[in-house]
Order: C-alpha cells, then structure tokens, then sequence
C-alpha cells in the first residue's frame, strides 16, 4: 500500500534514480549490452571481423562477404522463429518446441511442390510463392494442430508440441516418399542466397520483410493488447470479451506461418534437404532469443524487438566462435558459458541487485556501460 | 520497553520510488490485546505489516521484542517467524494441493525426517482443541475458504506465535464463521498472544478490540483505547476530515429513479452451469436493484449468467424488449451490459498492463482486433477517468497490480464507465477497500442511475445494500426466495427473508 507523495520528496526520490538504473531496467538492456559486449571483444581481439569485402560467388557474382553479413544472413531463419515464439510464449505461458520438426515439414512440402515428385529436378514444376504460399497453409494447420492441444485441451505447451516434435520429421520424409529431392533450378535458390544483381542476401530482406510486417500487425491491430492480456490473465480477458482459447489458437497459427518461411529460407540456400539434421535444435535457441530479449517465459508482456536483438546475438556469437576456429563440437560447450551468463545476469532476481549496488555510483557505472 | 508490551516499533519509515509508503510511524503491542490497525487503502497498513513479517525491508526504524534488549533485525519471513511474528494473510498463502496436516507441519519440520503417523495424531490434536471442523487428512483445497483461513491460524498458533498479524482474514467470510474466527481470537488472546487485526469493517474492530492504531498517508495518526474512540471519529481521523456523508447519501444525490422507467433487461427462467436454480430477473432504466444473500447463495452466479460470463444453459433473456442470445461475455457488452467481477485479482484486473491499458481494454474489444485506439485516444481516456475517478496512481502507465485494492477496482470501474452501459453490474465493488472509496463508489452508483442508467449492486454488506439499493432480490440455496421493495427494505426484513422458513 502506497500513497503518492504531494511533496517535494518526490523530487528527490525521482533524481536517486540515475541514468544507469532507469537503463538497466529497460526490456533491452541485456540483449543490447550483450550485444555491444561481442562487439567491443571482436573490435579488441581482432578488428577485421567487421571487414565487409565485395567477392565474386559461384556464379560470378559480385556479392557482399565477411562475417557481419553472415551473421545478418545466418539469422534470419532464428529471428523470424523467435517473433512468432514471443507472441506464443506471450499468450500460452509455455513454448512450441516443434518449430525444427515443423521447418522439416515447410521444407519437405516446398520441395515436394517445386520438384513435382522428381528426386533430381532441373526445372521448378510450380510457381514458387504458390509453393510457398502452400507451406504456410499446411505449417499453420500443423501450428493450429498444437494450439488446439495447448488451447482448448489444455495441456502444457511443451507436452503438447513433443508429439510433432516427436513425429514431425518422419512426416517431412513420408512427405517425399522417403527420397531427399534436389532442386537444382538456379532460381529456386534465390531466396537462399543471391538475387541476380543485388550484392546482399536475400535472407536479411525476407526476415526485414517479416519484421515490417509484425510491426505493422502489432501497429494497426490488437494483437499484442489481446495476446498480453490472455498471457497475463485469460479469465480477466474472457469477462472482457475477448475468447482465450481463440488467441492461443492464432498465435500459434502465426507462428506455424513463421515457421514455413524459415523452412522456406533453410530448404532455399541449398535446394536439398535432409530430413533428421535441417534446423536441428533450432527451437531451443528460439526458446533463447526470446529469454534473452527479456521476456517472460511464462507469459504475459513482451516485446518482439527484444526477441529479434536475442536472434542476432545467438548466432554474433555463433559466428564468433566459428572464427576463433573454436571445434564444431566444441561449440555448445562455449555457447553454454556464455548463455549461462547472460541468463543469469537477465533474472529478475539479479538485475534487481545489480541495479541497487550500481545505482549507487552511477557515474562510474555509466562509465561501464559506455 | 513498558511492562507488558509485545512489540514495539519505532521511528519505521519505507520508502518507495517517488513514494513515501511510511513515515516515522510508532506501534505498540501489549500482551493479550486485539490491536486493529486501520486506515484508509494506502494508508500504509500492509507496508507496515510487511517491514514487520520481513516481506519488506524497512529504511529506517528499529523493532523490539519482548525479552530482547536490542531492536531484532528481520529481514525475511523466516526471521519474523523465528522471532515469534506470524501471519494470516487475506489471500490464503498455504498449499490447496495439500493435506490439513501437511499444510499445518510444512516447513517447520527438523531434519529430513517425517513421522506421518506422529504429524497427522498432532494436527489432529490442534484442530479438536480449536474447533476446526476439518480432518487433518482431508486435502486443504477440499475445505471451505473460512476453514483454510482458520487452519492457516492453527498453523501460526501452533509455532507459539507471541504476535499474531491477521490481514484482512474476514473479507471472504460469512457471518457464522467470522463469530468461530472471533472465538479464535478471543482464546488466544487470554493466552497472552498479542494479535494485530486488520481489516475494513468497522463492525467488526467494535467487536473484538480492545485498542486501535489509525495510520493516514503513512503517518501515523494516533493510537486509542477503542472506548474512547467513536464510531464516527474514527472514520473521520481516517479519512482526514470530518465526515457527514456517511449520514444519508441517497438523500444527497437523489433518490433512485422510480419504478416506472421501460425494462433494459428481461430474463425468464435463466439458468447456467454454476448450479443456480432458473431465475427470472428485471431491470428498469434507472433503477438500483441488488442480489443478496449469504455467500454462497448464488448471487454472483445470478448476474454471471446475466452477463454470459458462465455457461448459460437455459431461459430466455429480452434487452430494451428485443430477444437476445448472450452466450458470451461479448454478446452481454454489445447489449450494453457492463460487469465488475466479484474476484478483482482473479477476473478483474490484468496484472502486468499498465492502467490506461487496463482501463481501454473492454471498450477497445468491442471495437474489435483490427482497430486499435491510437496512443493519444487511449491516453485521453486514461486520464479522463484517472482525474473522475480521482484514481492514485503514479501515472497511466504504472502496472495496475502495483496500485492499492481501492484504486484497482476503480480502474475496473473506469474499464467499463468508458464502454458507457446502458445497464452496470457491479459484483462487490466495495469487498476490502477503505469506506472512503466505498461512499465514492456508493455515490457513483447513484449518479448512474440518476443518469438513467441501471446498475445492479451486490455487497455483503447489508447497510450498503440499504443505501443504494431500491429493490432487493433474496437468495437462498442458490434460488430467488423474495423479493423487497419501498418499506420492506430493512435489515430486520432482509435477514428473515434470508434465513426463510426457519425464522417464520
């Protein structure tokens, strides 16, 4: 129980709090700090990390390399995950740990469309976006599939997303007839990698396309004030005429739809597919982005921006490890270190002490941070 | 330390971010006295309970003990518990998923250790020796809120508590069992056990107190022997002036429309899932009409099927004379019907969103998923209602779950004053919010009505129910049993409609 305070305490309460404590207890504080922190390692260790240099790809065109273009480029599947798993994590309180199994699906779909049955197909026997635009109707019915477990059965999201976890990727090759199709048609791999012409990868404009779009959604809808209220609480959103099961249901709608596009991208750099290794554990570093982007696991408020920056430092610190020639096996070892601090230092329960011991001192705090 | 007394503390004062929650506040406990601590929502009443039970940490202060030289230092529940604090929080904070005597025993155990046997032979000795009509096997969830909160005070007496801190434990009580809870405390304070007593019914603090302590504002007002204190002075030193509104505030705004206006809402033979009997109900423009009963008679479940709000499985319902199918909370809102749940954590509120968000939310469902209310609509509406309503809040965007009860339930009310109702159901709106904003919440509802609009009001609180009610609906065992109008609107008449065939 408080009461607001009419006198010039307030004033003096409201200046103790320093620049440093109101950052730190902003949403983006930990994905962005993390993020300037692999910077300024690569910027110390070795700054041509950042060198962008023009090559010539296989094709003999000229195209832009060097590892913050791979970085933006090898992302792009994860950060359009990520948006979708926000907004389910958001409404359902839990996580869809299928999105690698499902991606095998939208993947497995497309090529099946684009090859027309063929193993080895030189010419692309459908229209591409029709292909796609069909990965996304059969991804959201598998998405509708688990949001229909998790809405109206009411079984924890994680159980409930284990079936097509479990079975998703024996579908994507019954898909197929068990054969791994290749689509050897140039264009076919445009979305994976170069348009003709443009020296950027296609991928960093299709995940820009995506997030314009949940901006716009986000924008001209209700989606978010509807997803945090059910998120937050469901019987409070149902005797204010929203339908919970409903949203629960579309958010993971959404995300299926999110989840043929990434398909979509994956089964595109390469034109080929294979059925148990695509996106594998693709769906805990998801899980990551969107804990790392400081939203709560367990539902309620979020924020999709934060989910997109915890995208991008998952794989800044992929490819930062690959660059210190750190073994492949090796790399969730190191991977694990550094989520361990980054999590840890993300609890409520830390940030709280951190930001009392700092706030303290904020001069030479703010110091630190800069 | 004074001969006799409990508990001291002294110079406590908490600070909150641009709030001062507590200001250099004193409070004595004696040994075997029932202390209330009154004050309005805000006042600082839980602040000062948390610095005690070390839910808080206080910034400045020092708290004694008896028998203890030095100011004890308590800075979690636990310590507060080894120093012999213990408390009874409104909400029932004890395991539902677990048995009497497990939930009596949970925590207090030494060692991995349990004797089942030994445990269950002891819980059953401190229920007997209590009165708690319960089995110390049967599981927590299955007994009756009233016997979770008494097994919650078994578990507090029986750690030889020397302070004992009840919040709020009558709220969700019903008369016979707020009498068990009082012989309760009236045993363990001849035992010597010091209680401190908060609550928001004046009735009941005239019952069983021997002192009060008012706090105002995080300060503390005074401390009193309950003879020397008034009614109606302790009112006015909680509020801060000299209160004459209590008096007649019908008379003031008006009296309720007469009983002539066109019917809003009509239903016949309404029934749902809840187990209520089929009932048949009417509104008038402009009338307050009210459902009372003792709890668990079905009175929310009356105007939950009203609103959709469960599961309607029967009778025809006509708005403005017009067959209307209301299957869900959102076909009820589109027949401008509002309602104001009787849960305000549970269904009302949504904790996270700030309180602009929660005040749009039902006005921004009925206008649907793809038209949002621009940042600057929204903010209008806020603080339209924020200064009507005259809500305490730091800003629009504070989350509403950090404002006090009172201001919450405002916001609840903004949520759907915004969606302008032709017809307003307010399900409890006062239960554990301080009698200023009660008498606010009164007026309003007379307002509306002199407006034209209908509200149905429900309140355990019988005297409310007078107030403002002009025709009260009786229930009993989950059925409609009379109906009072005009003269017959007296407690005496309401509480032998109530009790039925077992009064005549």
């Amino acid at each position: 129980m408080t009461a607001p305070v009419k006198d010039p305490v307030k004033k003096v309460e409201s200046a103790r709090e320093s620049f440093f404590k109101r950052l730190t207890r902003q949403q983006l504080f930990i994905p962005l700090a993390a993020l300037v922190l692999l910077v300024l390692f690569n910027l110390i260790a070795d700054p041509s990390f950042f060198a962008v240099s023009i090559k010539e790809n296989s094709l003999g065109n000229p195209v832009l390399s060097g590892n913050i273009i791979s970085v933006l480029d090898n992302a792009s599947e994860l950060v359009i995950l990520s948006i979708g798993m926000t907004l389910v994590t958001a409404s359902s309180g839990g996580q869809d740990i299928s999105v690698g199994a499902a991606m095998a699906i939208a993947g497995s779909v497309i090529l099946r469309l684009v090859c027309g049955g063929q193993v080895n197909a030189d010419t692309m026997h459908m229209n591409l976006f029709l292909a796609l635009f069909i990965a996304i109707v059969v991804s959201m019915l598998f998405g509708a599939f688990n949001g229909t477990l998790v809405a109206y059965f009411k079984i924890q999201p994680m159980v409930a997303t284990l079936i097509l976890y479990t079975a998703g990727r024996s579908i994507a090759a019954w898909i197929n007839n068990n054969e791994l199709p290749i689509m050897n048609d140039i264009s076919f791999k445009y979305a994976g990698t170069f348009l003709p012409g443009i020296p950027v990868p296609t991928p960093i404009f299709v995940t820009l396309f995506v997030i314009l779009l949940f901006w716009l959604a986000l924008k001209f809808t209700n989606l978010g004030l509807y997803t945090q209220s059910v998120g937050i609480n469901a019987s409070s959103a149902r005797l204010n005429g929203l339908n919970p099961q409903f949203i629960k249901l579309l958010t993971y709608m959404i995300l299926g739809a999110c989840v043929a596009v990434a398909g979509f991208l994956r089964v595109s750099r390469s034109g080929s597919i294979n059925y148990s290794r695509i996106a594998e554990n693709i769906e805990m570093d998801a899980i990551l982005a969107v804990a790392l982007g400081g939203n709560a696991l367990g539902g309620g408020k979020f924020n999709i921006y934060g989910s997109v920056l915890g995208a991008y430092v998952i794989q800044f610190l992929t490819t930062t490890l690959y660059k210190y020639d750190v073994a492949s096996t090796a790399l969730p070892a190191y991977k694990a270190v550094v989520v361990i601090l980054l999590v840890v230092l993300s609890a409520p329960v830390v940030r709280e002490k951190l930001t009392r011991v700092k706030g303290r001192t904020p001069a030479k705090a703010a110091k630190e941070v800069s | 330390m004074q001969e006799g007394v409990v508990l001291e503390m002294r110079g406590i004062c908490k600070y909150f971010p641009g709030v001062r929650a507590l200001q250099n506040v004193d409070f004595v406990l004696r040994e075997g006295e029932i202390h209330a601590l009154m004050g309005e929502n805000g006042a600082g009443k839980s602040t000062l309970i948390k610095c005690l039970t070390g839910v808080y940490a206080k910034d400045e202060g020092d708290i004694y003990m008896a028998g203890q030289e030095k100011a004890v230092t308590i800075r979690s529940p636990q310590d507060a518990q080894n120093a012999g604090i213990s408390t009874v929080y409104q909400e029932i904070t004890l395991c539902p998923n677990l048995t009497v005597a497990e939930n009596l025993y949970i925590g207090r155990s030494k060692g991995f250790g349990t004797s089942w046997k030994r445990m269950n032979a002891g819980a059953k000795k401190i229920l007997t020796s209590l009165g708690i009509p319960a089995s110390p096997k049967q599981q927590l969830g299955t007994c009756s809120i009233a016997v979770q909160q008494m097994v919650a005070i078994a578990r507090a007496v029986d750690m030889e508590c020397k302070v004992l801190i009840l919040d709020e434990p009558t709220s969700s009580l019903d008369e016979q069992e707020v009498e068990k809870l009082f012989g309760l405390m009236r045993d363990l304070k001849a035992k010597g056990v010091g209680i401190i007593f908060v609550t928001h019914f004046l009735d009941q603090v005239y019952e069983v107190c021997d002192r009060i302590t008012v706090l105002r504002d995080g300060q503390l007002v005074g401390e009193y022997v309950i003879e020397d204190l008034p009614r109606v002075q302790l009112v006015s030193k909680m509020l801060g002036k000299e209160l004459d509104e209590m008096a007649d505030i019908k008379s003031e705004v008006g009296a309720a429309a007469d009983a002539s206006g066109e019917v809003v809402l009509e239903a016949q033979g309404l029934c749902s899932n809840a187990g209520i009997k089929p009932f048949d109900f009417s509104v008038r423009k402009g009338e307050v009409n009210g459902f009372t009963g003792l709890l668990g008679s079905g009175r929310s479940e009356c105007v939950r099927a009203i609103f959709g709000a469960d599961h309607v499985t029967g009778g025809t319902v006509k708005v403005e004379g017009k067959p209307a199918h209301i299957r869900k909370p959102l076909d009820a809102m589109k027949k401008g019907i509002g309602y104001l749940p009787e849960d305000r954590k549970g269904d009302g509120i949504v904790g996270e969103l700030s309180v602009r968000e929660n005040i749009i939310l039902a006005l921004q469902v009925m206008k649907g998923f793809f038209r949002p209310f621009t940042r600057a609509q929204a903010e209008a509406f806020a603080d339209e209602y924020i200064k009507l309503l005259e809500i305490k809040t730091a800003s629009a965007d504070t989350p509403i779950k950090s404002l006090s009860g009172g201001n919450q339930q405002k916001v609840i009310l903004a949520r759907w004053l915004l969606t302008d109702p032709k017809y307003l159901i307010l399900d409890e709106p006062t239960r554990g919010i301080d009698i200023g904003t009660k008498i606010e919440i009164q007026k309003l509802v007379l307002k509306l009505a002199a407006e034209g609009k209908s509200v149905t009001f429900i309140s355990s609180e019988i005297d409310e129910m007078l107030r403002t009610c002009s025709r009260l609906i009786v229930m009993r065992d989950r059925k409609t049993v009379g109906e009072l109008t005009g003269e017959d609107l007296t407690q005496a008449k309401i509480m032998a409609t109530i009790a039925g065939g077992e009064a005549q």
